[in-house]
């Protein structure tokens, strides 16, 4: 798997574009749609003005370095959006580069034209040689060729594209490396993948995601409700024979309100995707990530994903008084020409065991390809039928079997190794019934451990396999899922999903046929494997590059992360407002009664230098936390309870206790350097 | 303090929690509509109500239609008080002739008593008639509480119900509540405070001669009646003005004990209730020990600092507790206890001064208001202002454990975070902002009676109590004034319909969800954490919105007290 290496987060070629931009941003256009930092900026800006005109006793050394501290933290916050934008810069950047100068040769008519990439719209065919570069995502309408996809997946090993069937979709910007195919144009210029996954690395097209919008709701809820409570102060103070200067009011008013989180909840966002694109997953959207984290049920995919892809052949079992070697030698016939690995694995173990020799079909051999409706493959060597299939294929397809003894010993065995988690395949000769050939499924190594975390997170996994239910539920025993779909048509599945989520269940699932399109969209989050079809990628809202149903598991893992990493930042800014309180609230309040100094529980040297500290305290500790934004909270699978309280411990406590001292050695450093 | 005193409120408690099950499980026959051993005697009248109103009570309700019908019902109610006590002095029922009050004080107190606020800017005894005390001001402790339990009701609907578009009928809602709970619960009530000798007739006054030989004339009325339901319907408006520390409203030790136990009834058993109707009586038990942790907090410290009293008067040589504006019969525990359950369950009925409290005694029932009135809280208003805040702290931790966040099987999304923090932004705004006038402007600093951060305090108390539709009083203040009358009525009303709004909307939003199954991934709402949780919210949302004016208004009364400054 190809993973694209995480950047250090603060090198030089991120941090001064990123400076740069952080002042760009300062457009209020932009910065109105964050509005905490837009009350900020606005805040900001009015004292600045008032250090020209006002007159309110305090020194103008004291305000000018106010006024500084709060244009910081403006800066601080669009400084953390545009450095979590700048990594995903980087990365398109060399993905425009593929993009840059691509040509087409259109078909028209009887020949071709060259044309601009950029002037081909949908519908047009274009034809693409050995050597040069897919111009726009489509579909192959003809030849098969060998395509090196790396531009996207980072893979250089090629894959196989041809017309028709699960393998006909191609992406703008991967090479042919031999052969000739003709590729029908599926989409109009700047809406390819490659458009798509610029946009989206570069956070261009970035719309806030539903929490998103939530959590800014709440945040700007808790702006004018401190607003509230810091503008009636004026009132209040007036009762007491006083009057509050309105820097200090600001200085309140700024610290109270839930800059930290509001600062860093775009880069949480943007670093939330990146990680998923370095993982080489591509999101459609943020909802999608956000839906990861979500997920109840996962629907996984049987071959691949729980079993290492193929099954082997370890047995054959004859009935009907046909030896093992008969049964052995008609097997391998049948599975000469059977390029699958099960197909192979069959020649193998019976040139092992049977030392059957034959190499190759005999002239004048029919090979009988398989077929979903008949499932059954075979070969037709001089009059004599040899076939292979799925158990009640070969019954059905040989009704005078049927009634034999040796169709109930083949019935006996085939449940036995059913049972054990294997799947049998009959084999027959002109009608007669051999025996069965023993196709054994491994389960991936530490599988079942996986299946444990994801059951303590609270996601059920359900295994999805053609393989009928005895076999199913012995693997499924095996592998520690939790529910199976034996037998699963696409239409099973699609039901399935369905009604999980009726339940109110949210279920992810892969897939990468034609044929799993509507249970893709129809899931939550639906992974399409980039090596599908390109109606596949089109219903799912997520395409794995590296087509490794695996990632599933991790990309619930990235979606929580995210999430969590929005809670934790949001708990710890609010319980921050504890502290600056306590700085605040005596330093403004001491001169109208002085007893309340008592409040002053920091022990900080002067009301100004309270003031100051909180307000850089508060500044400071944007930057400080943009790390954990751009990385995401320490996640580690585990249930809903512990998770809380391990999380509530270090981001709600430790949001409490932190600006106490942060803000106590602020004061000894701005007391020590005289800066207030 | 004392062992008596403690022995006192652990038994309060222990008794409260005894009787949420049975309460819980009452109020939940009514939710459901079910059939209840009453229905025999009053399901008939129930019925007449139907045919004579032409309600359909099976005909279920959207949130807006639910919230329109409230607010009609309501705002007719209100109007006909407002004519009665206004006519009062042409009306029947009038022994010791009142006139009409005036517009201004019949608007506020007609606001008060239909926001189950029950402010009282008059004395009962000297300005209502009888007819306007049974008529224009029972009726809405009835119908303020019974609209308030229905308004639970329909937000639980809203948790409990799955893809729905209804929350329920209001009216089927409020004739329930009213026939099979409210009613026949004050009848048995009333007849126990008259064996305590309360008084409950119509006429009017009673002359006695005193032990000096003078003769004095005692108010008396329909007391009992009154008394009954100004308790369990959390309404707090006494018929005197000395409401609850008057003998006759507030008798015995044991009057004061039912009295404070059925305050906070209905509001412990709402909370099963709760747990019920979501399937999950541990859902209900985890909000309720919430309730008790803050509830417990808050009696141990007014507790404390009565008991510890004023160092300024220990200096001139007055031993001991805080007894100032204080009933010798019911003493410091059972006067700070009232205190705060009164305050904490939005009754406002007092059977102590507030005013006269230590500086941080009297701010424990100030901060209970402004926490929300949802520590126990009004019947209803408590719960489904607690749910508010559930909804926030859901949604803030919730995303914690990497899921949206969601609340008992329904997902809490922006729509949900708009409409809570719009319900619960109402409080700071209104409180704040027209306390924050009236620090300014003549006719508000015309108000309190004191000087300095206590006078500060009495008009901060003034509108807390009005927003907070609590109606009890920092006493000191003058509020029967064109100012006060207005500025209170409007803090009442807002306070009022203006949360009910976006929490029926609430309602409303969460009915159409779809119901999300618990799983180990999901945010656990039952256990400790919870429950710490909970609090914690409440604590910060509260204590930092109104830190700054507790500064300048008790803490800087107490700490000057500390320190021997007067005013």
């Amino acid at each position: 798997m190809a993973r694209t290496p995480a950047k250090s987060l603060f090198t030089a070629d991120l941090i001064v574009p990123a400076i740069g931009d952080a002042f760009r941003k300062l457009n209020p256009k932009e910065l109105i749609r964050n509005p905490v930092m837009f009350t900020t900026a606005i805040v900001a800006t009015l004292l600045t003005l008032l250090l020209v005109v006002g007159h309110d006793g305090l020194g103008i050394g004291f305000k000018l370095q106010l006024v500084i501290w709060l244009w910081l933290t403006v800066l601080f916050g669009t400084f953390a959006e545009a450095i979590a934008e700048g990594r995903g810069k980087a990365q398109a950047a060399s993905l425009r580069a593929t993009k840059a100068e691509l040509t087409a040769k259109r078909v028209k008519g009887a020949g071709v034209e060259d044309v601009a990439a950029s002037a081909l719209r949908i519908g047009d065919v274009v034809v693409v040689e050995t050597g040069e570069l897919i111009p726009s995502d489509g579909e192959v309408v003809e030849g098969v060729a060998s395509v090196n996809e790396a531009a996207i997946t980072g893979e250089s090993a090629p894959v196989i594209r041809e017309a028709g069937g699960d393998r006909s979709a191609v992406t703008a910007g991967t090479r042919v490396l031999s052969d000739r195919i003709k590729v029908r144009v599926t989409v109009n210029p700047g809406q390819g993948f490659l458009d798509r996954m610029i946009a989206l690395v570069e956070g261009a097209e970035r719309q806030k995601t539903p929490n998103e919008i939530a959590l800014t709701i709440l945040l700007v809820g808790l702006t004018i409700i401190f607003l509230i409570a810091v503008a009636t102060i004026p009132g209040f103070a007036s009762y007491a024979g006083g009057s509050i200067p309105v820097a200090m009011l600001a200085a309140l008013l700024i610290t109270l309100i839930p800059t930290t989180i509001a600062a860093l909840l775009s880069a949480i966002g943007i670093a939330g995707m990146d990680r998923l694109v370095r993982f080489n997953v591509l999101a459609k959207s943020g909802r999608a990530v956000e839906a990861a984290g979500d997920i109840d049920v996962l629907l996984l995919d049987k071959t691949g994903t729980i079993t290492v892809g193929d099954r082997q052949a370890s047995e054959f079992r004859a009935v009907g008084g046909a030896s093992q070697t008969d049964l052995a030698e008609a097997a391998l016939l049948a599975s000469l020409a059977d390029e699958t690995p099960e197909g192979r694995s069959i020649v193998v173990l019976a040139r092992e065991q049977f030392a059957v020799t034959t190499t190759a079909l005999p002239a004048g051999a029919e090979v009988i390809p398989f077929t979903a409706q008949t499932r059954i493959s075979g070969v037709q060597i001089a009059g004599s039928l040899i076939q292979k299939g799925a158990v009640d294929s070969i019954l059905r397809a040989n009704p005078g079997a049927g009634e034999t003894a040796a169709a109930t010993e083949l019935r006996r065995i085939t449940d036995e190794i059913a049972r054990a988690g294997g799947t049998p395949l009959a084999v027959a000769q002109d009608g007669r019934l051999l025996g069965a050939i023993f196709l054994k499924d491994v389960v991936k190594a530490g599988i079942r451990e996986r299946f444990g975390e994801l059951r303590q997170m609270g996601i059920r996994t359900v295994m999805i396999t053609g393989d009928n239910p005895l076999t199913a539920a012995a693997i499924a025993a095996e592998a520690g899922v939790d529910d199976f779909l034996a037998q699963a048509t696409p239409e099973d599945k699609l039901a399935l999903i369905r009604k999980e989520q009726e339940g109110g269940r949210l279920v992810a699932m892969c897939g990468d046929g034609t044929n799993d399109a509507p249970a893709l969209a129809q899931a939550d989050v639906g992974v399409a494997m980039n090596t599908g079809t390109q109606a596949a990628r089109e219903a799912g809202n997520m395409v794995d590059l590296d087509s490794d149903p695996t990632k599933l598991i991790e990309v619930v893992g990235l979606g929580k992360q995210l999430l969590m990493t929005r809670g934790a930042l949001t708990t710890f800014s609010v319980a921050n407002d504890v502290a600056k309180y306590f700085a605040i609230i005596p330093a403004m309040f001491v001169v109208l009664y002085p007893g309340l100094a008592v409040l002053n529980v920091m022990g900080l040297a002067t009301p100004q230098s309270a003031i100051l500290s909180a307000i850089i305290f508060n500044a400071l500790i944007i930057p400080l936390l943009v790390p954990l934004a751009l990385k995401g909270v320490a996640y580690k699978p585990m249930g809903a309870g512990p998770l809380l309280a391990r999380n509530l411990a270090v981001y709600g406590l430790g949001g409490l206790v932190a600006p106490f001292i942060g803000i106590k050695i602020i004061d000894l450093a701005v007391t020590g350097l005289g800066l207030a | 303090m004392t062992i008596q005193g403690w022995i006192l409120i652990a038994a309060f408690v222990g008794i409260l929690l005894a009787l949420t099950k049975p309460m819980g499980l009452w109020l939940h026959a009514l939710y459901e509509g079910r059939r209840t051993p009453l229905h025999t005697v009053f399901g008939p009248v129930e019925r007449g109500f139907y045919r004579l109103a032409g309600i359909d009570p099976t005909q279920e309700q959207g949130w807006r239609r639910y919230a329109v019908h409230m607010l009609l019902f309501n705002a007719v109610l209100m109007f006909f008080t407002y004519a009665i006590l206004r006519l009062q002095g042409v009306l029947p029922g009038n022994p010791l002739g009142f006139a009409g009050t005036s517009e201004h004080l019949a608007a506020n107190t007609a606001i008060s008593f239909t926001t189950n606020t029950n402010w009282q800017s008059y004395s009962g005894e000297s300005t209502m008639s009888n007819l306007s005390q049974m008529l224009g001001l029972t009726i809405h402790n009835f119908m303020s509480a019974a609209t308030g339990i229905a308004l639970a009701f329909a937000l639980f609907r809203g948790f409990a119900r799955r893809e729905a578009k209804t929350v329920g009928n209001f009216w089927a809602d409020c004739t329930r509540v009213t026939l099979y709970l409210l009613l026949p619960l004050s009848i048995v009530y009333a007849l126990f405070l008259i064996a305590s000798g309360v008084p409950q007739t119509l006429a009017g006054s009673v002359d006695v001669a005193t032990l000096e030989g003078v003769k004095q004339t005692l108010a008396i009325g329909p007391v009992a009646s009154q008394e009954a339901i100004k308790m369990l319907g959390t309404n707090g408006g006494g018929f005197f003005n000395a409401n609850s520390a008057h003998p006759f409203e507030n008798p015995t030790a044991l009057t004061n004990l039912v009295q404070m136990l059925s305050i906070f009834v209905i509001g412990f058993g709402l909370t099963w209730t709760f747990g019920k109707a979501v399937g999950n009586t541990k859902q209900g038990w985890a909000i309720l020990s919430a309730m008790v942790i803050l509830f417990l907090a808050g009696t141990t410290v007014a507790y404390w600092q009565e008991a510890a009293g004023n160092p300024i008067l220990h200096h001139l040589g007055v031993a001991g507790g805080n007894m100032e504006g204080k009933e010798v019969r019911f003493g410091i525990v059972a006067s700070s206890l009232f205190a705060v359950v009164t305050t904490a369950a939005s009754c406002g009925a007092v059977n102590a001064m507030h005013d006269s409290f230590t500086a941080l005694g009297g701010m424990i029932p100030l901060f209970n208001i402004q926490l929300g009135e949802v520590v126990v809280g009004g019947v209803g208003a408590g719960i489904y202002g607690f749910l508010l805040f559930a909804i926030l702290a859901v949604f803030v931790a919730g995303l914690m454990v990497g899921r949206t966040p969601e609340y008992v099987g329904k997902k809490i999304e922006a729509r949900e975070v708009k409409l809570a923090v719009l319900a619960i932004a109402i409080l700071p705004l209104v409180i704040l902002g027209m306390t924050a006038i009236s620090s300014v402007v003549a006719d508000g600093l015309a108000g309190p009676l004191n000087k300095g951060p206590h006078g500060f305090g009495e008009i901060l108390y003034a509108f807390t109590s009005a927003v907070g539709n609590n109606g009890s009083a920092f006493a000191g203040i003058t509020a029967n004034t064109p100012y006060y009358n207005g500025m209170l009525g409007v803090a009442m009303w807002l306070g009022r319909f203006f949360v009910i709004v976006p929490m029926l909307a609430i309602a409303g939003s969460l009915a159409a969800k779809k119901y999300t199954p618990a799983s180990a991934g999901s945010f656990p709402t039952t256990g400790a954490l919870w429950v710490g949780l909970l609090v914690g919210i409440i604590m910060i949302l509260g204590g930092l919105t109104f830190l700054p004016s507790l500064a300048l208004g008790p803490i800087a009364d107490h700490l000057a007290m500390i320190a021997g400054k007067t005013f």
